[in-house]
């Protein structure tokens, strides 16, 4: 993308014809830059945090029990401790490990599968659509909840059987979104101009509707993240889910639901990160869907101020 | 699978011959003909326009020889011959064989023809992906040698914009690009300039007689516009209500029409009518093809309808050298 910009700088072509790099068109979007910021925190943060705090999420210090959010005791005393006298940052940080670790495949996968599945039966349609859309009202028709219930009951609750179930659970509505753009997208006129020259229907998909259909899915999958988030912290309640002595967030919030008249900061804590990572996503995914689109992406090259609702097509933007 | 026709495909072969095609259409109220037994053919080098008003089957015709029917359609009888083959009774892994290579397709529409999303230099050149294996950075390359010969100026940096960047002529020449990409026989263009001003108008119909005349290919020009087919074509096709009403070289046909329905087209023409008068025009309006009169289709609108007209549809006749017509009395009309 720098090569894009270097290349433009000397001659006579005017910038419109180069995408401007994503560094400056995120640079532009104070918003989704800091929503940025935070995602490379946090996932810097599950990444590598275990190797800073040791044990330290599940060292007890009953002395230390419900100390609340201090500068006097150290690092890991600045977010108090829960009721058994652990430190909050290091639960923080273990925990931030196992949600994402569960939350990021269980949406990535449903994601790729539904959408894949969508699109082929969206641009095919006739049985093919009826029976891949039957499948997902299927799956639908339980209560997600029920089903993980079901089958992480009678299965062992492990984190690979919760990634698993949440990913099936949420196929569908990548199914169906995908299913929707792809068949309004197959009446378009260039899906017919590639026909006229032999594209096979697998490679329509590929380059001329995927392409299209996945800012849409991206902003789906964004928002997702946040419900599967809190699907897991349900089950994680329920105890079928993330199992003590492991941590995730939504067990966190789960367990200090209790002591939220005393300890406010057991539950208010890991229940921002959730909400922090989310709106993160969700603006980025903001962001990304007007930098992907060719039409729009003007928008972000321009000034603050001039990048309004009122903001006037600039001249060169007309044909 | 593939129909040979007796005579190999040779020089003497049609590169497009359409015998007796007909569609159906789907409707809410029953099935209607859109396209009832139409046929033409077309050499290389040579063009033939399809002529007539909006809805008489022209588009549908073009739709059906490339194989883009809307699902509510369906060819119930006839064939398609490209290069002697039918193309109707082919597999969809044959039609994609020919379909670039062999025939192509410039489309009215420019801007929703292109994918908004994608730079124009990587749609240019997929057919060369596709055809030929090409790699990407390959299939750059063609394609901006292909927009070199189509005079899109500065063509290299132009193939990093996307279709909105691009004017409604630019926009045409973009899609010439890509339907002559693999230099095919048939080249079908549907209308190619009836969404651009007059200027730009005669740009792309030069640009369409340079590259055919290169390419020596076959071109099926489908318009509304007398203007164009007379400058431009070597036969004509008329249509009218899904049936071909006459058939001929423009010259012949222009100078000395044999239906009155092409008679009635040429006289609307505003050239020579005198300033304060009503412009001529062909009364009254097509048929609903729901409701296609049992006689001749053009009955209704017919300055000299007969008892006969009502009875009896006049099949297409020889009325001359290389001519053809569908009208009781075109013999009356070449005298008058």
């Amino acid at each position: 993308m720098t090569r894009e910009k270097a290349s433009t700088g000397d001659t006579a072509v005017p910038a419109r014809t180069a995408r401007p790099s994503w560094w400056r068109m995120l640079a532009r979007d104070r918003a989704a830059a800091v929503g940025a910021v935070v995602l490379t925190v946090v996932a810097l943060v599950a990444l590598f945090g275990r190797l800073f705090i040791g044990d330290r999420a599940q060292r007890q210090d009953l002395a230390a029990s419900l100390r609340p959010p201090s500068l006097g005791d150290g690092v890991y005393g600045l977010l108090g401790t829960d009721v058994l006298g652990r430190s909050m940052v290091a639960r923080l940080i273990e925990a931030s490990a196992t949600t994402l670790s569960v939350a990021v495949p269980a949406v990535l996968s449903s994601l790729v599968i539904g959408s894949a599945l969508g699109l082929w039966a969206g641009y095919h349609r006739g049985r093919r659509e009826s029976v891949t859309l039957r499948i997902a009202d299927v799956i639908l028709s339980f209560p997600s909840l029920l089903i993980a219930v079901v089958v992480l009951y009678v299965f062992s609750p492990s984190a690979l059987n919760l990634v698993l179930i949440l990913a099936v659970t949420r196929i569908p509505v990548y199914l169906r979104t995908a299913r929707a753009e792809a068949a309004e997208l197959r009446s378009r006129l260039f899906v017919d101009a590639a026909r006229t020259f032999g594209t096979a229907g697998r490679m329509i998909i590929y380059r001329h509707i995927l392409p299209i259909a996945l800012p849409t899915l991206l902003t789906v999958a964004t928002l997702d993240f946040c419900f599967v988030m809190l699907t897991e912290s349900s089950l994680s309640f329920l105890g079928i889910g993330i199992q003590p002595p492991d941590v995730s967030w939504g067990l966190m919030v789960a367990q200090g639901r209790q002591y939220l008249q005393t300890a406010w900061w057991i539950t208010v804590l890991p229940g921002l990160a959730i909400v922090l990572t989310t709106v993160s996503a969700t603006v980025l995914a903001a962001w990304a869907r007007l930098a992907t689109d060719p039409a729009q992406r003007w928008r972000l090259t321009l000034p603050k101020k001039r990048r309004t609702a009122s903001a006037p097509v600039p001249p060169e933007m007309i044909p | 699978m593939t129909t040979t026709s007796p005579s190999a495909p040779g020089t003497d072969t049609p590169a497009l011959a359409v015998e007796g095609l007909c569609v159906d259409l789907t409707t809410p109220s029953g099935t209607v003909r859109a396209v009832d037994g139409v046929s033409f053919s077309v050499r290389r080098g040579r063009t033939l326009a399809l002529l007539g008003e909006s809805g008489c089957g022209k588009s549908m015709t073009a739709l059906s020889v490339v194989g883009l029917l809307d699902p509510a359609a369906s060819v119930t009888g006839g064939a398609v011959r490209v290069r002697g083959d039918d193309t109707l009774r082919m597999s969809p892994a044959q039609r994609r064989k020919l379909a670039g290579p062999v025939l192509s397709i410039v489309f009215q529409d420019a801007l929703t023809a292109l994918n908004p999303v994608q730079p124009v230099g990587r749609q240019i050149g997929e057919p060369f992906r596709i055809h030929r294996g090409l790699s990407r950075r390959q299939a750059l390359e063609e394609a901006i040698e292909l927009m070199t010969r189509v005079g899109i100026p500065e063509p290299r940096q132009r193939a990093r914009s996307y279709p909105h960047q691009f004017s409604g002529g630019m926009r045409q020449r973009l899609l010439i690009a890509m339907a002559v990409a693999l230099a095919p026989d048939v080249l079908i263009a549907d209308e190619p300039t009836t969404a651009l001003d007059v200027t730009v108008q005669a740009q792309i119909m030069r640009l369409l007689r340079d590259l055919q005349d290169e390419r020596d290919m076959a071109v099926v020009l489908i318009t509304h516009d007398l203007a164009v087919v007379a400058q431009r074509a070597d036969d004509v096709v008329v249509m009218y209500a899904g049936t071909v009403v006459e058939n001929g070289p423009v010259h012949d046909v222009f100078d000395a029409p044999r239906h009155p329905y092409t008679r009635g087209l040429l006289d609307s023409v505003p050239e020579d009518s005198v300033r304060g008068r009503p412009l001529p025009a062909v009364p009254g309006s097509p048929p609903e093809l729901s409701a296609v009169p049992s006689g001749c289709v053009f009955q209704a609108r017919c300055p000299m309808v007969r008892e006969r007209c009502v009875q009896e549809r006049p099949s297409l006749r020889t009325t001359g050298d290389g001519r053809t017509a569908a009208c009781h009395f075109s013999e009356e009309l070449a005298r008058v």
